[in-house]
């Protein structure tokens, strides 16, 4: 297992090759070759190494690469301590369970890429290729780093791709703006991130994943008061805020969907998002010492997932739909955290990795028949020409929605259960949510597929016909190419099959993956996982299934009028959103939100930077040219001093050396003598200096 | 072959050897074949390759050789490599500067492998007379150097001026050495702690001190006996002042952490705070000087000195950590202040002298890689992260507060924000400034590549990785304590 650290390295490797020479000097076929080769094996490594994980007891294992920063010592709460990370990497459940995801997911997204992008240009292509690896790269140092600081890196690595991916077209205005709105952002959470990590450091004496867990885990529980622990937990929040796009850093994910699908679906629903999802489980005892700051977690994320499905129920951008539902699917996993269900949110990520990049991918390949056309709309009917994206999409909402026995059911319902134990209110917000996710999700799929087709139309023409005049003519919606749809299908597998690992034992499961995960989030000198388990309040099992029946006719509820509006009677949700204008209108434009960011936050720090720039001129300009005056008088007072007094006496040696060069003069008046006394001076000096100090006594 | 040599000795002495060797070589060929640069270039370089391994054959060993006179150790070992590098980088640079001011190259590179031969021996002598002769078979070369554009009425004041100050310091350091002789007895450092040992320090050998002291900071270029460098480093060919900044004052470092470490450390007290004195003068004068500076190499010059006062930091504090961070900053610096005289030197044109600041105009139009490889070298020098002057730095200053000297850790800093300015100025001359005479483009030939690739990967590698030159400098420097805590028991 001490190859693990070759699992990030080949996707690097991959990025360096195509970014150094293949930009340059490969073909399309050869750059997309070596990027999913080296996904390819990243996911073979990984699955071995998974396999060697099921077989340790500890389930555990760290390998250090290297020192990386040598012992510096620092301030800490409890003396100097020494500022040292190793470049080492973990791989435990949790770590495990997220090499797995992005190794596989990636190189499924990998294959689908290849096709997705054929219509760019090579050197294009190529770069697609080199950021994609240069992506998985940072992402798998970001789960597998051992350390804060080796997640950091990844944790900044991502966030740099996230905005190469975005802005990826970037002659595009809109992409290259939504790529820097997503970087900037995210700099507001990687500063609380930053600080959390700072102050853990200070706290705790180390940035060791585990160290701090042992250390934390030696507190008390901050139930009353908010102590230190709570206020790391706190700014590492804000850092997961901003990552994993949670009320208020939410705004800059939808508009990531600037970027390829493929990125929509890897990084922006997958993978890179789930990161602060993932960072909080990382550090579960930490915060399971910060009750306070759990309940924020929980809140923001009931709030996040509820405010993000109402967006997302009138959307008609196909992406922009996909793209709420990512971060209210991410609010489910935070509330999941938040009430202390760390494997339950750990699980959700899982199945939503499935089902979300699936959808995803489904709607790049919706997007791709449609030739770029993202407005459903504009859609309709499509059922008859694209079967397998029909199907495999329709599996995916049928997961999302939480209908049994698919994936979502097992881990939505999960993170259900748990709310309803800890927080009743949590619980409402949370099977409002499941409703109207269930709706929007098959107002999609009605929207899209059912109906008649309502796209523009095209030409049936013969062959050998005008074609080549432009180029690239559309022949109207087509299904995909192969390397798309047969990555669609073994995420439709995923979505359905993922969660069986995770049935609950109300169902006669025994919760594979909530013990499997167990170790990642207790500190190891804690008492036994299974008793954390068992101070948890629990309901019979008749109760748990009543839970479960009803949030199943939720979400069977939300399809059903998805149906009813959009299939049987169609134009009634025209009509509906005509009577609800006022509604309809805030929820089309987002609550307003941006603009209300644009109007406060930017608009603010524009006025405060005009106003600073106007104190800079007139203030501290006037007194920078008063002290210029100023000096100027003295110096023209000193000049006239120099002119009538010390002249007289230097002009009559001066005049005879301007005549020779300067540099000559210097030797000549021999200023080397100067330097010589300047010598002896100083061992003057200093032997007067000693002579003080020994007989004067200092 | 005197008495009580073996033949273990000149195995010992294999790398110096080596060296003179290759020198003879050198100057033969020099003789025979004096048109073919390529063929001397790599004579000599091959010369500092084969001497570079003969020392990591002795990797490990703490030994003394020939009768005590030279020390076989880490220490020796660390040193030798940093001034063994920083000729052969010297060298690479050389190549097209030679070219271009027509220099014949046999008697260069013979004299740099002198010099470097000097700088050997100053880094293993572990006696006064060791250690006078290496720094005198160095001076006499850099004499000679510093004069080599025998055209250039500048480079004849340079190597005038380096002379007669040279002779006169040389002469400040060999009254503090026969002082220290006349006290007690004997020239070996392991001789001069023992007899010191267990006595209170007379005022005879606190004048050696401060007279070996001032001898020393002349070498170092340390305030007040500084006044030389400006003049010496700004009129000097360019190649020679880098190798004037970083092999020779590596060397002098070696030397006197030499004597007063390892020689007197019964008088410790005395002289850490001489060098906290010097420490300060230096750093401070070295950049204030530095901020008027409108002549590259000029500039580079204050901002060595300026360097030298941080590097003291290290002898104040006197632990085996200051030691060890101290050997840091100097591989560090080895890398960055040749990387910056190599960007300078590749600026010499046949038509463009190129060393003013504002030859550096629009630079980063012209050639974006000098440009940026530039600002590298820049931050570094400035201790911006993440180059390796950080790195260097934290460390540095990070031992000077652990050991108790926070005011001197605060004055370096402040000095560090100062020193900003000027680095920083190059940046805005090379991105700001209107274009300069254009002159011939600038093309880095081969040996002017790999100069500023190895000056490249060491600012960027050790700024990002540190722990491979720490480790190093740990274990030299802990062979230099070893040694006086043997001396301390006994």
């Amino acid at each position: 297992m001490d190859f693990i650290w070759l699992i990030p390295l080949l996707p690097g490797v991959g990025a360096a090759i195509n970014g150094l020479l293949g930009i340059r000097y490969f073909s399309k076929v050869l750059a997309a070759r070596i990027a999913c080769a080296t996904m390819g094996a990243a996911l073979l490594l990984s699955l071995v190494a998974f396999l060697e994980l099921l077989g340790l007891e500890h389930r555990e294992h760290v390998v250090t690469l290297a020192h990386w920063i040598p012992p510096i010592p620092l301030e800490t709460a409890s003396g100097i301590g020494a500022f040292e990370v190793p470049w080492a990497f973990r791989l435990d459940p949790l770590s495990g369970m997220m090499i797995l995801i992005v190794t596989g997911i990636g190189f499924l997204i990998h294959l689908y890429s290849t096709a997705y992008m054929d219509h760019e240009p090579r050197g294009g292509y190529v770069r697609f290729f080199c950021y994609l690896n240069l992506f998985c790269f940072f992402m798998l140092t970001l789960v597998l780093g051992s350390t804060f600081l080796v997640m950091f890196v990844g944790w900044e690595g991502v966030g740099l791709c996230s905005y190469l991916l975005i802005g990826f077209w970037y002659h595009k205005q809109s992409a290259s703006d939504a790529g820097k709105k997503a970087f900037i952002v995210n700099r507001i959470g990687d500063f609380g991130f930053v600080l959390g990590v700072f102050l853990v450091f200070y706290t705790f004496g180390t940035v060791d994943f585990r160290e701090v867990a042992e250390a934390a885990s030696h507190m008390p529980v901050e139930v009353a008061g908010f102590g230190v622990v709570s206020a790391i937990c706190l700014l590492l929040f804000v850092g997961a805020v901003g990552k994993s796009a949670q009320i208020p850093l939410y705004v800059w994910l939808p508009d990531a969907m600037e970027g390829p699908t493929p990125v929509s679906a890897l990084i922006h629903a997958a993978t890179m998002v789930t990161a602060g999802v993932y960072m909080v489980g990382r550090n579960a005892v930490l915060f399971e010492h910060a009750p306070m700051v759990m309940t924020v977690v929980a809140t923001v994320g009931a709030l996040t997932a509820l405010m993000a499905a109402t967006i997302g129920l009138v959307q008609t951008d196909i992406k922009k739909v996909l793209a709420y539902s990512t971060v209210s699917q991410l609010g489910y996993m935070f509330l999941a955290t938040g009430v202390g269900a760390f494997a339950a949110g750990a699980f959700h990520l899982m199945t939503h990795a499935f089902f979300k990049a699936l959808l995803f991918l489904g709607s790049g390949s919706v997007i791709h028949a449609m030739d770029e056309e993202q407005d459903m709309k504009k859609m309709g009917g499509l059922k008859y020409y694209m079967g397998t994206t029909f199907i495999t999409m329709f599996i995916g909402a049928i997961a999302i929605a939480g209908v049994p026995p698919f994936s979502g059911f097992f881990s939505k319902d999960e993170i259900l259960y748990r709310t309803f134990l800890s927080n009743k209110w949590l619980w409402g917000l949370a099977v409002v949510t499941a409703g109207m996710t269930a709706f929007y999700m098959f107002r999609l799929i009605f929207m899209t597929f059912f109906g008649d087709y309502r796209g523009p139309g095209w030409k049936h023409e013969e062959h050998g016909g005008h074609a080549e005049e432009h180029g690239h003519t559309w022949h109207g919606p087509h299904e995909s190419p192969r390397l798309m749809t047969v990555p669609l299908m073994v995420l439709a597998v995923g979505a359905f099959a993922a969660g069986f690992v995770g049935v609950p034992a109300a169902l006669g499961g025994g919760n594979a993956i909530e013990h499997f995960l167990e170790p990642s989030f207790v500190a190891t000198s804690a008492s036994h996982a299974g008793e954390a388990e068992h101070a948890v309040a629990h309901l019979s099992h008749g109760a748990e299934l009543a839970l479960m029946a009803f949030s199943v006719l939720v979400g069977l509820a939300g399809i059903s009028l998805a149906y009813h509006l959009y299939v049987r009677r169609r134009g009634q949700a025209d009509r509906l959103a005509a009577n609800w204008s006022v509604a309809h209108r805030v929820l089309l434009n987002k609550y307003y939100v941006d603009e209300a960011y644009g109007a406060t936050a930017i608009d603010g720090t524009m006025a405060s930077a005009r106003g600073l720039w106007t104190v800079d001129r007139r203030v501290v300009d006037g007194a920078v040219n008063g002290a210029g005056w100023l000096t100027r008088a003295l110096s023209w007072v000193s000049h006239v001093l120099d002119k009538y007094v010390v002249d007289g006496l230097v002009n009559l040696v001066g005049w005879i050396c301007q005549e020779g060069s300067y540099l000559f003069r210097r030797v000549q008046t021999g200023l080397i003598q100067n330097y010589a006394v300047a010598t002896l001076f100083g061992v003057f000096a200093f032997i007067t200096m000693y002579l003080v100090a020994r007989y004067v006594g200092v | 072959m005197p008495a009580g040599f073996s033949a273990l000795d000149f195995y010992y002495i294999l790398p110096e050897l080596l060296l003179t060797g290759g020198a003879m070589v050198v100057l033969l060929l020099a003789v025979l074949t004096p048109r073919n640069d390529n063929l001397l270039l790599g004579v000599s370089l091959g010369t500092l390759v084969a001497s570079v391994l003969s020392v990591s054959l002795f990797s490990g060993l703490d030994v003394t050789a020939a009768r005590g006179l030279l020390a076989v150790d880490s220490f020796a070992a660390f040193f030798k490599f940093i001034v063994l590098l920083s000729a052969g980088l010297t060298m690479l640079m050389s190549a097209p500067y030679l070219r271009v001011e027509g220099l014949k190259a046999g008697e260069y590179y013979f004299l740099i492998l002198c010099a470097t031969l000097g700088m050997m021996f100053m880094a293993s002598g572990v006696d006064l007379i060791t250690l006078f002769i290496g720094l005198e078979t160095m001076a006499v070369s850099f004499y000679i150097l510093a004069g080599f554009l025998k055209p250039n009425p500048r480079s004849n004041e340079a190597a005038v001026k380096y002379f007669l100050l040279g002779a006169f310091s040389l002469g400040v350091l060999l009254y503090g050495m026969s002082l220290v002789y006349g006290a007690t007895g004997t020239t070996s450092l392991q001789g001069i702690a023992v007899a010191l040992s267990g006595q209170s320090p007379s005022m005879v050998i606190v004048l050696a001190v401060v007279l070996i002291g001032a001898g020393m900071g002349f070498k170092i270029a340390a305030v007040p006996f500084h006044m030389w460098a400006p003049d010496v480093y700004e009129g000097a060919p360019t190649p020679v002042t880098a190798f004037l900044s970083v092999g020779s004052k590596a060397a002098s470092f070696a030397m006197l952490l030499r004597i007063f470490v390892e020689a007197l450390p019964a008088v410790a007290a005395d002289w850490s705070a001489l060098f906290w004195v010097l420490a300060v003068l230096t750093m401070t004068l070295g950049n204030i000087a530095a901020l008027t500076q409108s002549n590259l190499k000029r500039m580079l010059a204050y901002s060595s000195i300026a360097h030298a006062g941080y590097l003291l930091i290290g002898v104040v504090v006197g632990t085996e950590r200051g030691v060890a961070s101290m050997l840091v900053y100097l591989g560090v610096y080895l890398f960055m202040q040749l990387g910056a005289f190599a960007i300078v030197v590749a600026m010499r044109r046949s038509d463009v002298v190129g060393d003013e600041l504002k030859d550096l105009g629009g630079l980063f139009r012209r050639s974006p890689a000098a440009a940026f490889m530039m600002l590298l070298f820049m931050l570094s020098l400035g201790g911006i992260p993440p180059t390796a002057g950080f790195m260097g730095k934290v460390w540095l200053f990070g031992a000077a507060v652990d050991a108790g000297f926070v005011w001197l850790a605060v004055i370096a800093v402040a000095n560090s924000a100062v020193s900003l300015y000027y680095y920083l100025r190059v940046v805005v001359f090379m991105w700001m400034h209107e274009d300069a005479q254009p002159g011939s483009p600038l093309v880095f030939g081969p040996a002017m590549t790999v100069a500023l690739g190895i000056a490249i990967l060491g600012t960027v590698v050790f700024g990002i990785y540190p722990q491979l030159l720490f480790e190093q400098a740990q274990a030299a420097a802990g062979t230099l304590e070893g040694f006086s805590a043997t001396v301390a028991l006994r």
